[in-house]
């Protein structure tokens, strides 16, 4: 029994058919995606396994059951509320929540708590093009679609790693180009990325400089006569006056002057342009003006809301989207309902028949963690997400909910970060047990469905939010029997009195039938009663203007103390906080450290040490990686790593809480920074069959096949007292093979019982151990006698250095892919006949195209 | 090699120093004659334990019978005893009232087992482990099996001890001080091979003293200085060896612990060459037969006028005792050494000594297959370097393996 679902990934909103056993493939049938998944959607049914699952409420630790969980919740927000008022209460939800489950989230905060104390995620995702869509459309409108990308003869990719963060809408693109080489492809990127790998042209602009550039675009344009019926005079003038030629923005992002020129000239000359950006413009303290820039641009030269020309947002969450439509955030109010637009918010009030609504916007996320440090807000609902380790200068946000009076939490995973400051735990339902929709990037619509039961006592968000709403005497508001109700009264919201003023529309499914609701296909919005609208917006009936708009450099400045800057983001196989993808060895198996790319030229640290990233808010310990594509002075480390797999590996405890004033959205990508080596006495591994967090005092867990765990360890002792105590808190016999160089630092030990082997330690002064993957491979292997000591070289004899694993799919390590280049393959197709590499979801492309670069094809 | 010198060279000894030296003057086409004191023709002292340990036969230890020796031209003397040197007179006399001329004369005098002055120590069944005699005596010993007490617990002590074992004598090994072969074992090791005979029904006794061996004319036990009493109906003394230069002192030659040789192995007189065990070059002795034949060579060389020059080498011992092989090479001790382990309780166990960051020395138990790898590094004394990190693991673990 085939069930039509979505992945729960990125934006990008793939469409999968899933088995009830997890095995799935994507959907041919969805328009995102076609058929194509990614390494992480590939690997989506690797992920349903209940290890790790909070199954059970918990109340103050311990098992307690759905009811007195409930019962706590509503009673700490009507005693908090009836002492302190109603915006001593919030909500923090998630990108990840369910279209049904933000609305009923959104509905229980602001319509009857009486409080906007109710944000998202989404905060730290969209926030900023969000505020750029309202500033150009009156509304959080997207105006182009997935098509456009693939329609458009100048593709401009900003701040976005395309290939690996939205990776099947990179392989659309990759596909469109093959198709018409004449399609030109352009990255604006401070770093060198998989995605520029295939670029036509890289801008590796001084972070942050984004404004300077699009506002010296808008000049050029101007200075062409290129500027048509919606340019604004206020708006060109500001750009011109900020970026009169081509030299000025050279010397503000730090381009060679004729890289823009071309850039400049490309887009002068091509009416289909398509601009497309990510978190590199939005996570920034001028985030909104960014996207104002982008949009001035592509507004100003009536490049807008036409097939192939747009400006177009890509959303970092699978249903962002959703969360913008019901208004859970806290400048929000429901449906594109605005509170400073007459009569929008009696509207909401009247239809919710919530008297209280809330009469103003609430707390974004960095002041709400603020307020509660402040003690301001003394109880919180937080669902979905994980705070404690993705806010900006987390370990503040931490302290805050240790401080905070009552801490409820709804999870998935038992190891989540938050989970320990909560004083009831609440079991949520996962990807494949929940049923609702979501929105993708583009406004489709579509559903998740249920495909396993729900396990243990998991149940839906929006079902205890309307239990808690219940207890607080709301039971008539909350009375729904399941999502399609939630849906339908949504759908009838986004039509109620509607008339045209809201784009956001979607009342033709406002009486969906049951039946229809789950059969639902995917949808994209607006689709008022009234009957079909266009898919692209703007440019027609929608309000579209430009807002005049200044370069401002990032708010964190560099000194003698903090001399680099820090730029955060996503890899190729990991999402978010690894809850999932932490636990699936072939995706651990790209990336399985937490590391700080650095040119090689700003650091003393050889490849493979460990540096400590500090800034002015706090510190993480990262694996050092040499990485010519990164700009000197500046690093870059992925924001994945929670305490669960690696302690010192949270990098947002570094980064720093400056937010765009207008959005709110935080600077991720802009901390000034400084980096030192970690002084480590010792470097390790452990690769046993349990997991053993905590082992050294730094510490980094790896999933491997087998049900093995890699532990990469390393402290500041010497190396033979390390060894010593590990070996001691392992409880390894005197009859385990051992390796002892004490001079040289070197120890090493097998555990082997029963003739299999169980578990190997190894310890060095030096990050510079043998490959893991052929010992991770013998844990739980029967061990020949001869082999014994042998293990303890850390490969069998004569073999060839094991080698980075480039295709997951398939199982592909990079040797294999320059053994088959030196035998003549000549391209990525070529590469992929001979070996496999890059045939599956095509995440690794880059990379093959990479190594193609880098090895000589023989005549 | 070749030459038609019809020079006579006498070459005292037929032990395998002697031998090699003897077949390789011959083959050079020089006349040689050769004379031993043991009446065996000459024969493969190592392969002696393995006699004992009744895996070859007596026949199968000679290496040179006299049909060889005769197609080599060697004339051979065997059983004959040379009593006195006369480098005066180019001649030496023997036992038997015989005198035998040369024109370049080879030492090849070997060593004498040494006999620990115990009282009790002359008695009958009081044996040495060194000669063939030696070891027929033992074998005749184990004919009723019974209780052996072999006083030694180094290289040859645990041949012997292993060797009556297997001939079904109850063996006990008393050993001086701590710890079996101490000369070319660390204690680690030394501790695996003690389980590993105790083990095989061998019992070891280590910081033993023997006083006195008990008997009226035939040895019924050893008394230690704690005053224990073990009853035995046979003792082995393997207690060490000594260059054997009682000829050569007595003719004037220049004898330290050994003759004192130069580089072409020649004794302080130039017609006088020294090899093997009995010869001395700058303070050593070797005790070991494959420096002992290249010396016969070097020799042999310089006899035939070539310029060969002896350059010592690090010794190596193997020792297979009971099915555990052992062996070691180099240095065992070493203060400003550092030494690298792989040890496995159930398996195998190795030790490298490194000094300076070279090979120095190298203890493999139980599994010895990469002696001659270990061996090449401490004689090539090059830099290990980057070798380091896999040297414990052998050859086959090295880029471009040998």
């Amino acid at each position: 029994m085939s069930i039509r679902t979505t992945c729960p990934y990125c934006g990008v909103g793939c469409g999968v058919v899933a088995q009830p056993d997890g095995t799935l493939h994507g959907d041919p049938a969805h328009p995102a995606n076609a058929g194509r998944l990614c390494s992480k959607g590939a690997a989506l049914g690797e992920t349903l396994g209940l290890e790790g699952r909070l199954l059970e409420p918990h109340l103050d630790g311990a098992r307690s059951g759905w009811g007195p969980a409930l019962d706590r919740i509503a009673a700490a927000f009507t005693n908090t509320i009836a002492r302190h008022g109603p915006n001593s209460v919030a909500l923090y939800v998630s990108g990840q929540l369910l279209t049904e489950d933000y609305y009923a989230a959104n509905k229980f905060a602001k319509g009857f708590l009486g409080t906007a104390n109710i944000d998202s995620n989404s905060r730290l995702c969209m926030a900023s093009a969000v505020a750029g869509h309202r500033r150009a459309f009156g509304e959080d409108i997207v105006p182009g679609i997935y098509d456009d990308l693939e329609a458009a003869d100048l593709l401009i990719l900003v701040g976005s790693n395309t290939a690996w963060c939205h990776p099947v809408l990179y392989q659309r693109i990759v596909a469109a180009r093959a198709a018409d080489p004449a399609r030109r492809l352009v990255v604006i990127d401070p770093r060198r990325t998989a995605t520029c790998q295939d670029a036509d042209l890289h801008l590796p602009l001084r972070p942050g400089s984004d404004v300077a550039l699009f506002c010296g675009l808008l000049s050029h344009l101007a200075d062409l006569g290129q500027l048509g019926a919606y340019a604004d005079g206020e708006a060109v003038a500001a750009a011109r006056a900020a970026m009169p030629d081509i030299a000025s923005v050279a010397t503000a992002c730090d381009l060679a002057q004729g890289d823009v020129a071309r850039f400049f000239d490309w887009f002068a000359a091509t009416p289909r342009a398509v601009t497309l950006f990510s978190q590199g413009v939005n996570q920034s303290s001028s985030g909104t003006d960014k996207v104002t820039a982008i949009l001035n641009v592509h507004v100003g030269s009536n490049r807008i809301g036409k097939p192939g020309a747009t400006a177009f947002s890509v959303t970092g969450q699978p249903n962002a989207m959703g969360g913008r439509e019901t208004g859970a955030l806290a400048n929000m109010l429901a449906a594109h309902l605005e509170w400073d637009r007459p009569g929008d918010h009696a509207l909401l009030a009247q239809f919710w028949q919530a008297p209280g609504l809330a009469l103003r916007p609430g707390l974004k996320a960095v002041e709400l963690f603020d307020a509660i440090g402040r003690r301001e807000v003394r109880a919180v609902w937080i669902i979905g997400t994980n705070p404690a380790f993705s806010l900006p200068r987390a370990a503040a946000a931490r302290a805050a909910l240790a401080a905070c009076d009552f801490v409820a939490v709804s999870e998935v995973s038992a190891n989540s970060d938050t989970l320990g400051f909560a004083h009831v735990q609440l079991p949520a339902l996962g990807w494949g047990e929940k049923d609702g929709t979501v929105t993708n990037s583009e406004r489709m619509i579509s559903r998740q469905r249920a495909f396993r039961p729900a396990p243990g006592q998991a149940r839906a968000d929006w079902w205890a939010i309307a239990q808690v709403a219940a207890r607080m005497g709301h039971g008539a508001a909350f009375s729904w029997r399941g999502p399609a109700d939630i849906f339908r009264e949504h759908a009838a919201l986004s039509g109620f009195r509607n008339d045209g003023a809201r784009v956001f529309d979607i009342s033709s499914l406002a009486a969906i039938s049951d039946a229809a609701y789950d059969a639902l296909g995917p949808t994209r919005w607006p689709c008022p009663a009234e009957g079909p609208a266009p898919a692209r917006l703007a440019g027609g009936a929608a309000p579209t203007r430009m807002v005049a708009v200044s370069p401002r450099p990032p708010a964190g400045r560099t000194d003698a103390e903090f001399p680099f800057l820090l730029n955060t983001g996503r890899i190729r196989d990991q999402w978010h906080g690894m809850t999932r993808t932490g636990l699936v060895p072939r995706l651990m198996a790209h990336v399985g450290e937490p590391f700080v790319a650095v040119h090689p030229d700003d650091c003393a640290l050889i490849d493979g040490a460990l540096a400590r990233v500090g800034s002015r808010e706090g510190a993480a310990v990262l694996r050092v990686r040499h990485d010519r594509g990164q700009r000197r002075g500046e690093l870059f480390a992925p924001m994945h790593w929670t305490a669960a797999l690696c302690a010192q590996g949270r990098i947002n405890d570094v980064v720093n809480d400056f937010v765009d004033p207008l959005s709110g959205q935080p600077e991720f990508k802009h901390t000034p920074v400084a980096l030192s080596p970690w002084p480590a006495g010792w470097f390790g591994f452990l690769l046993a069959d349990t997991a053993r967090p905590s082992l050294a005092p730094w510490c980094a867990l790896i999933a491997q096949p087998g049900g093995v765990w890699r532990h990469e360890l390393a402290g500041p002792e010497q190396p033979e007292a390390a060894f010593a105590r590990l070996v001691e808190r392992l409880d390894l016999p005197a009859s385990a093979p051992r390796l002892c160089d004490a001079h040289a630092g070197r120890f090493r030990i097998a555990l082997i019982r029963q003739g299999i082997l169980r578990m190997v330690l190894f310890v060095g002064p030096a990050p510079l151990l043998p490959a893991r993957d052929w010992l991770a491979g013998r844990i739980g292997t029967a061990v020949a006698p001869g082999e014994r000591a042998a293990l303890l070289a850390g490969a069998p004899p004569g073999a060839a250095a094991a080698s980075a694993s480039v295709c997951i799919c398939h199982g592909v390590d990079s040797a294999a892919i320059t053994g088959a280049i030196a035998a003549g393959a000549d391209d990525v197709a070529a590469v992929g006949a001979a070996t496999r590499a890059g045939t599956g979801c095509g995440s690794c492309r880059p990379e093959i195209a990479a190594l193609l670069a880098r090895v000589p094809v023989p005549a | 090699m070749q030459t038609t010198n019809s020079a006579t060279t006498l070459i005292i000894g037929a032990g395998p120093a002697g031998m090699r030296c003897a077949e390789t003057l011959a083959r050079a086409g020089r006349r040689v004659v050769l004379i031993g004191d043991e009446a065996s023709p000459p024969y493969d002292r190592v392969a002696l334990s393995r006699w004992l340990a009744d895996e070859i036969t007596q026949a199968d230890l000679i290496t040179h019978d006299p049909a060889r020796l005769a197609a080599l031209g060697i004339s051979f003397h065997g059983g004959s005893r040379v009593t006195a040197i006369d480098p005066a007179r180019h001649q030496v006399a023997t036992a038997d009232g015989g005198v035998i001329g040369y024109d370049t004369l080879v030492l090849a005098t070997g060593s004498r087992a040494i006999r620990l002055a115990l009282p009790g120590a002359q008695l009958a069944n009081v044996l040495l482990y060194r000669t063939l005699d030696d070891v027929r005596a033992m074998i005749d010993a184990t004919g009723d099996g019974g209780r052996a007490i072999v006083i030694g617990g180094g290289l040859l002590g645990l041949e012997a001890a292993a060797g009556l074992a297997a001939r079904g004598m109850a063996v006990t090994v008393l050993h001086a001080v701590d710890r079996l072969m101490e000369r070319q074992l660390d204690q680690r090791a030394s501790r695996r091979l003690s389980g590993h005979l105790a083990a095989r029904g061998i019992t070891i006794i280590e910081n033993a003293a023997s006083s006195a061996i008990l008997g009226e004319d035939r040895a019924c036990g050893v008394v230690l200085d704690d005053g224990r009493v073990l009853p035995a109906e046979l003792v082995v003394m393997a207690v060490g060896i000594a260059p054997e230069a009682s000829l050569a002192r007595a003719a004037g030659l220049l004898v330290a612990r050994g003759i004192v040789v130069d580089g072409q192995m020649r004794s302080s007189r130039n017609d006088i060459f020294a090899i093997g065990e009995c010869a001395e070059f700058q303070g050593q002795c070797v005790g070991l037969v494959l420096p002992a034949l290249a010396q016969a060579e070097i020799a042999a060389r310089a006899i035939c006028g070539e310029a060969a020059t002896w350059q010592p080498a690090t010794d190596s011992a193997a020792l297979k005792v009971a099915g555990a092989p052992v062996w070691s090479a180099g240095l065992v001790e070493c203060a400003d050494g550092e030494q690298i382990t792989l040890d496995d309780p159930d398996g195998a166990y190795r030790r490298l000594l490194l000094r300076q960051d070279r090979l120095v020395g190298a203890v493999l138990f139980g599994e010895t297959a990469d002696a001659a790898w270990y061996m090449r590094l401490i004689r090539d004394c090059a830099p290990i370097g980057a070798l380091r990190e896999t040297l414990p693991f052998g050859p086959a673990y090295q880029e471009a393996a040998p």
